[in-house]
């Protein structure tokens, strides 16, 4: 049998760190991912489900974060979950025998590359990458927005810590982008 | 130019793409309604200068369907409807 060895999204086989001046830029493996939608009519079930369950369904442009779940909201009564991979691989299973038929499940995780911004402030690298003003928006707010041509989800955790998701088959592009950005803001 | 978001608040035009007429919310069944209902559907259109309710598309956001009432003169904007919300208003069930 072949023995398989799993990769990231930057097709190493360990999660990729980069640091430059305060910034520092981590990918992020460990987090499996997957959309919940409300099916038709359904929203009522889904909540109280959700609730039982323990995964939250945070109100629109928000995170919220929780154990073992957490979620953002993408789109009226659609949100992505996310959760620990190591306890959580299977999250798309997970979700749907939690939820039941109230929603649609869609697996995410390797879908999308992870990469987690810290600094001090965040302020100048990401006003040169989107149209977030994202000194003025809050805690825990998150938003699909757009960088270097790239559809990407931005979630502000505070002013120096944020977590992108972008498509995983443009990671390279991603990242080369955050660098750039990077190297011109500090 | 700013769309005032119901959900999100105001959001750069960027973002969005815009489709054409809100009246292609108004489709008439293909089967019942006749061939020329149905031909005015797709090749009529209004062309107002003044008031006008336009489909736009929230592409770069919450990939919601708007129908924003812009002024085609001033390109004043004076409502920012979920399309969702304008087609259950006229009995639409979808």
């Amino acid at each position: 049998m072949a023995s398989l060895q799993p990769l990231t999204a930057l097709g190493k086989r360990e999660a990729t760190a980069v640091t430059h001046g305060p910034l520092t830029i981590t990918e992020r493996t460990d987090v499996a991912l997957a959309s919940v939608a409300a099916r038709k009519g359904r929203m009522a079930d889904l909540s109280a489900a959700a609730q039982k369950a323990g995964v939250p369904l945070p109100g629109p442009a928000t995170h919220q974060a929780g154990i073992p779940y957490s979620a953002f909201w993408v789109a009226p009564e659609m949100w992505f979950v996310e959760a620990p991979h190591a306890t959580h691989e299977l999250i798309a299973d997970l979700l749907k025998s939690a939820l039941g038929d109230a929603a649609s499940i869609t697996e995410q995780t390797d879908a999308w590359v992870a990469f987690d911004l810290a600094a001090t402030d965040l302020a100048p690298l990401l006003e040169r990458l989107c149209n977030v003003d994202f000194p003025a928006v809050p805690n825990g707010y998150a938003t699909r927005t757009v960088m270097e041509h790239l559809g990407v989800y931005l979630v502000k955790h505070g002013p120096g810590a944020a977590r992108l998701y972008g498509p995983r088959s443009s990671a390279e592009s991603l990242l080369h982008a955050l660098e750039t950005a990077a190297h011109s803001a500090f | 130019m700013i769309i005032h978001h119901p959900i999100l608040g105001p959001r750069d035009a960027q973002e969005f793409v815009y489709l054409g007429d809100a009246s292609l919310i108004d489709r008439p069944d293909g089967m019942t309604a006749g061939v020329e209902a149905f031909h005015d559907y797709l090749y009529q259109r209004t062309n107002p200068a003044g008031e006008h309710q336009e489909l736009w598309y929230h592409e770069q956001g919450d990939r919601s369907w708007l129908v924003v009432t812009r002024n085609t003169v001033t390109h004043e904007i004076t409502k920012v409807e979920l399309a969702r919300d304008v087609a259950r208003a006229r009995g639409r069930t979808k």
